[in-house]
């Protein structure tokens, strides 16, 4: 592998420029004569609109325009990239959303009007003078109380809140299962709403180029393209090769900056009005009500099972908030990203699940870290813990019983998903053995010295990277394709360029695609440069998000290497004179093998570009190539975490002892960003099982809009993890990869919340919902000392 | 932000004069409440006068069994100071315990009492301590300094120049922090010394309290067995998000006995 080649912890080259300051985010950009957009946002979570005056505004200083959305007729709704349809063949229901409000708000931050000004200060003055003639109606905030009958209509044209009404597996041999099981566990569940906080708030400029008729975003995108076929053909009708969609430097995602957001319509379209360029930037208060938000589930759980503790049919029903309006991709994760993970780690040979859809006035929810995957997780590993405490079987070994056997790969799950490979029980016992799972008892006495409970917790997760192929999410609904592109440019001097449609906000890409090329092709690390996020350099892609950059984009790049190899072996045989079936190429040198004939990589790309001795008449100039790679499958990333935890009874806090997390990936292109990776997804997770709950009031207000309610994650609130892998390469791809960026966040919440069970079974506490804050913790244990 | 003149006197006179004369001024200190509150458009002025020039403001000295704290003295510098460590090391622990160090490098003790959040930790160490406020024109007792919510017995135009802490015997504070703004959901200061005992409640209500039954109990022995058993009503505590008024009132008895404890160890 070299010190820089697949398998190498090469330092990240991009942190240079970051940890200098000198990274270029969409705010660090500044077009001259640019105006600043401010949007106006609903204060109310629901509410009619009866007139809205904006004169005082237009005629307030330094104002350019004042937009409302009886000026943006012509536009179009924001699509919905996913269909999906209810059990009873019906495709959901699918209500416009507007760019700016019509005649209605749907929740509190919802975009109402749009004031463009020389300056961002003179935009929000101008605001305050627009007045809108609200008449507030009931939120509709519970989704319970959503569904039932005669609740107000999120939206009127709809008729009920129910978005749709989704089914997976088969019913009927699941009931059957359960009417002779042995025993019977069930849980009621609420997987909590989260507020995604990247780093970077979004921003958008819009520009517009009159000479030319070019119309330019530069925004905050895991997907750059995506943003681009959704804007220009749905909602703007503009050509698509009049629009460029740059996402430079972007301060992470998360899945947050996935979606197509109405401020990026408005900055592009109001540039193209105005004649001059748009900028807007959220503050933090914005992107709070803004940012599409993340889980927010209701389900119940039941597991059946045999008198030796194997599992017999699992049985899923769950509500799933949709928010106000369908987000991008929001019908298909707790859907087709959910109810397919069902089968977990364990051969359940039965499995059905119901999901509803429900529309509330709160702020669009859409995909976030593992997307559906930490949902289907957390039931899971939680239904699988309580079965093992009703029987009184081990933790470890209800698991171990259930495990999908290696030799059983590939592996058809009851609920459409066909697992490649994976070695269950090999990344549990390495887990189990570095968690030192035997001497927990001491701990535990330990503990209980210092006047402290001491739990411990067990997740065995799976997870899917890459939705795939295209044409099997096409059928289930997918509004696009879920290849990715990529183009290998090499330059005269046999320097590379890596064109790629995978966008890095954080992962590490231009390192780890630069180790992949140079590992190929047998060329120095430091002369690989990656390209991507620009519309007007890459090759059309698709993006980065559910842990797919390696797995999808990485495959394209070594099918891209392939073909330049491939050319390369022929401009190598004319060079040397032989036959093409006689040229091999291995550490950067194009050989025939048992001669001392060979050729360096560079020559032959000199020759490409400089081609005085070349075969013209029967080979094109230059060495570029592109490639697409639809997979043929999902990756499938799975393993287990080992969480032990502290409670304080007097308090009810919750203090993580210690983290132990064995994942498989398969091959493994940097190790030291794989574990980067795992510690942040292990922080999102542990932050969702005990700090992050995302709260509104009765009438859809957000009571937890600013950090001073929202509990992020801080360093002390997390241990020193201990993070290793065990390897089953992906049998499908090229690298043997399956993707790293959410099983942290997929594994973890389960494993913490087993922990504080095992910790709170002592004194009575059974079931506890995230997150487990200390308010929470303590109220547990004194309603179970209570009873 | 709403536009408004930025002011920077160098003396305490100069800024009492910008303060009076200006339409609807405001003293700025380390600006941590006032700053988001005017960002989030929450409130206007028409001055802000900033009190970071004026050196009289600033300082530590040690007295005759007390130390006083210039109004202008940051958080990070009370922590830091060896004469605070020394004469109540209680007063130190605390200040280096409020919010993040970014706070503790701008906060400032006059703006945090003169502000008087009913969640801030230094009224509990100025009423658990029994200390004065001394202003531009008098001397406050803490027990009448702090009013009610964001209230304080300060008048118009009166500015907060010091605070004199009589040391203690023993002192300690411990606090159940919110876990988002890391505030005091509840926060309990306690010390013997020649005033006797005082227990100090920042976090659980509408403003500081003290708890006479548990100064009663420790006057006697002042140890944590005292209070174990004495519960506080939860009635007029706060709620939110974070803690039910019942909770609240469970972690007064709970942060008492380990001030207690850590004020003995």
């Amino acid at each position: 592998m070299g010190d820089t080649g697949i398998g190498a912890s090469v330092r990240r080259k991009e942190d240079l420029r970051f940890v200098r300051g000198a990274g270029k985010y969409t705010d660090d950009m500044n077009l001259e004569g640019q105006a600043y957009a401010y949007i106006l946002r609903s204060p109310h979570a629901h509410a009619s609109i009866s007139s809205i005056d904006t004169s005082a505004a237009r005629a307030s200083d330094g104002v350019i325009a004042v937009f409302t959305s009886e000026d943006m007729t012509a536009v179009g709704g924001i699509p919905c990239g996913w269909q999906v349809h209810s059990k009873d063949g019906n495709p959901m229901a699918e209500p416009k959303h507007p760019v700016l409000a019509e005649g209605k708000v749907r929740h509190a931050g919802d975009p109402v009007a749009v004031v463009i000004a020389k300056s961002r200060t003179q935009a929000q003055d101008a605001s305050e003078g627009i007045i809108i003639d609200y008449d507030v109606l009931d939120a509709v905030v519970d989704m319970q109380k959503a569904v039932m009958e005669g609740t107000t209509s999120v939206h009127d044209d709809v008729g009920t809140n129910v978005c749709y009404d989704w089914a997976l597996g088969d019913k009927d041999a699941v009931d059957e299962a359960f009417a002779n099981a042995n025993h019977v566990a069930s849980l009621d569940l609420v997987n909590n709403r989260l507020i995604p906080n990247a780093i970077e708030p979004r921003c958008a400029i819009g520009d517009y180029d009159q000479s030319t008729e070019q119309y330019t975003l530069h925004t905050t995108s895991q997907n750059p393209h995506v943003i681009r076929l959704l804007m220009a053909a749905f909602v703007l009708g503009l050509p698509e090769h009049k629009l460029r969609v740059n996402a430079p430097d972007v301060g992470g995602g998360f899945g947050s900056k996935i979606f197509h957001y109405a401020e990026e319509i408005i900055v592009t379209w109001a540039a193209g009005q105005l004649n001059k360029p748009v900028k807007w930037t959220a503050d933090r208060s914005e992107s709070f009500v803004s940012d599409a938000h993340g889980r927010d589930h209701v389900t119940t759980v039941e597991l059946a099972l045999d008198g030796n503790g194997k599992f017999l049919a699992l049985r899923e029903t769950t509500l799933a908030n949709m928010g106000a309006y369908l987000s991008t991709f929001a019908p298909c994760i707790p859907t087709y990203l959910h109810g397919t993970l069902l089968a977990g780690q364990y051969s359940t040979p039965a499995i059905y699940c119901e999901v509803k859809a429900v529309f509330t006035n709160t702020v669009p929810v859409d995909a976030y870290r593992g997307a559906g995957r930490p949902e289907a997780t957390y039931l899971l590993e939680r239904i699988v813990q309580v079965a093992a405490d009703e029987l009184g079987i081990d933790a470890t070994e209800i698991r171990r019983r259930n495990f999908i056997q290696p030799d059983e790969f590939p592996y058809q799950t009851p609920v459409a998903l066909v697992y490649d490979t994976g070695n269950y029980q090999a990344s549990m016992s390495k887990a189990l053995a570095s968690a030192d799972y035997d001497g927990f008892a001491g701990r535990k006495e330990a503990s209980r010295h210092a006047g402290k409970l001491r739990g411990i917790g067990i997740a065995s997760y799976i997870e899917a990277c890459g939705i795939a192929p295209s044409n099997v999410a096409g059928a289930l609904g997918a509004r696009a394709g879920l290849y990715e592109a990529a183009t290998i440019r090499v330059n005269p001097t046999g320097s590379v360029s890596v064109l790629t449609g995978s966008h890095s906000h954080g992962q590490g890409h231009e390192t780890t695609f630069a180790q992949v090329v140079s590992d190929k092709l047998g060329i120095d690390f430091d002369s690989v440069n990656v390209v991507h996020g620009d519309t007007d350099k890459i090759p059309f892609g698709m993006g980065t998000y559910g842990s797919r950059s390696i797995a999808v984009g990485g495959s394209a790049i070594v099918k891209a290497i392939d073909k330049i190899v491939a050319k390369g072996k022929k401009i190598a045989a004319h060079l040397l004179e032989t036959s093409e079936s006689d040229i091999e190429f291995e550490n950067g040198q194009f050989v025939v093998p048992g001669t001392d004939k060979a050729k360096a990589f560079g020559e032959i790309a000199f020759a490409a570009y400089v081609p005085h001795q070349y075969p013209l008449e029967e080979l094109e100039p230059g060495l570029e190539e592109t490639a697409f790679y639809d997979p043929k499958n999902f990756t499938f990333p799975a393993g287990t975490y080992v969480c032990e935890v502290e409670v304080d009874q007097d308090t009810g806090t919750v203090d993580i002892a210690s983290f132990h997390a064995t994942d498989d990936f398969g091959t493994v292109i940097n190790p030291m960003i794989v574990e980067g990776q795992v510690h942040g997804g292990l922080v999102q997770g542990i932050g969702q099982a005990i700090l992050e709950g995302c709260s509104y009031d009765e009438n859809g207000q957000l009571l937890s809009g600013s950090y001073m309610d929202y509990t992020m994650p801080r360093a002390t609130d997390v241990p020193s993890f201990t993070v290793d892998t065990t390897v089953t390469e992906c049998e499908h791809n090229p690298l043997g990869v399956k993707g790293c960026g959410e099983a942290g966040a997929i594994g973890s919440p389960p494993a913490v919340m087993n922990a504080i069970l095992n910790a709170l079974s002592e004194v009575g506490v059974t079931h506890l919902d995230m997150p487990a804050t200390p308010h929470r913790v303590w109220q547990a244990i004194r309603d179970a000392q209570a009873s | 932000m709403y536009a408004f003149d930025y002011k920077n006197p160098s003396s305490l006179s100069e800024a009492t004069d910008m303060l009076r004369s200006s339409e609807d001024g405001q003293l700025i200190a380390g600006g941590h409440t006032l700053l988001p509150t005017l960002k989030q458009r929450l409130a206007s002025v028409s001055d802000l006068i900033d009190l970071a020039s004026v050196s009289e403001l600033k300082g530590i000295s040690v007295g005759d069994g007390s130390v006083t704290i210039g109004a202008m003295t940051t958080h990070a510098e009370v922590a830091a100071s060896s004469d605070v460590r020394n004469s109540i090391p209680a007063l130190a622990d605390l200040a280096d315990g409020i919010g993040d160090p970014q706070v503790r490098n701008r906060g400032t003790i006059g703006g945090s009492i003169a502000n008087n959040d009913p969640a801030a930790d230094y009224p509990a160490a100025l009423v658990g301590l029994g200390a004065t406020v001394n202003t531009d024109s008098r001397s406050i007792p803490a027990d009448d300094f702090f009013t009610g919510m964001f209230e304080t017995a300060l008048v118009e135009n009166e500015i907060v120049t010091s605070i004199t802490f009589p040391a203690p015997d023993r002192a300690a504070y411990c606090k159940f922090p919110n876990p988002a703004s890391r505030y005091a959901i509840v926060g309990v200061f306690v010390s013997q010394g020649s005033g006797g005992v005082r227990v100090a409640v920042t976090g659980a209500g509408a403003g500081i309290f003290r708890v006479s039954e548990m100064e009663s109990a420790l006057a006697e022995s002042f140890k944590s067995a005292s209070v174990a058993d004495v519960q506080i009503s939860d009635e007029g505590l706060n709620e939110d998000i974070h803690a039910s008024a019942e909770y609240r009132a469970h972690l007064v008895t709970v942060m008492a006995k380990r001030a207690v404890d850590k004020a003995n160890s």
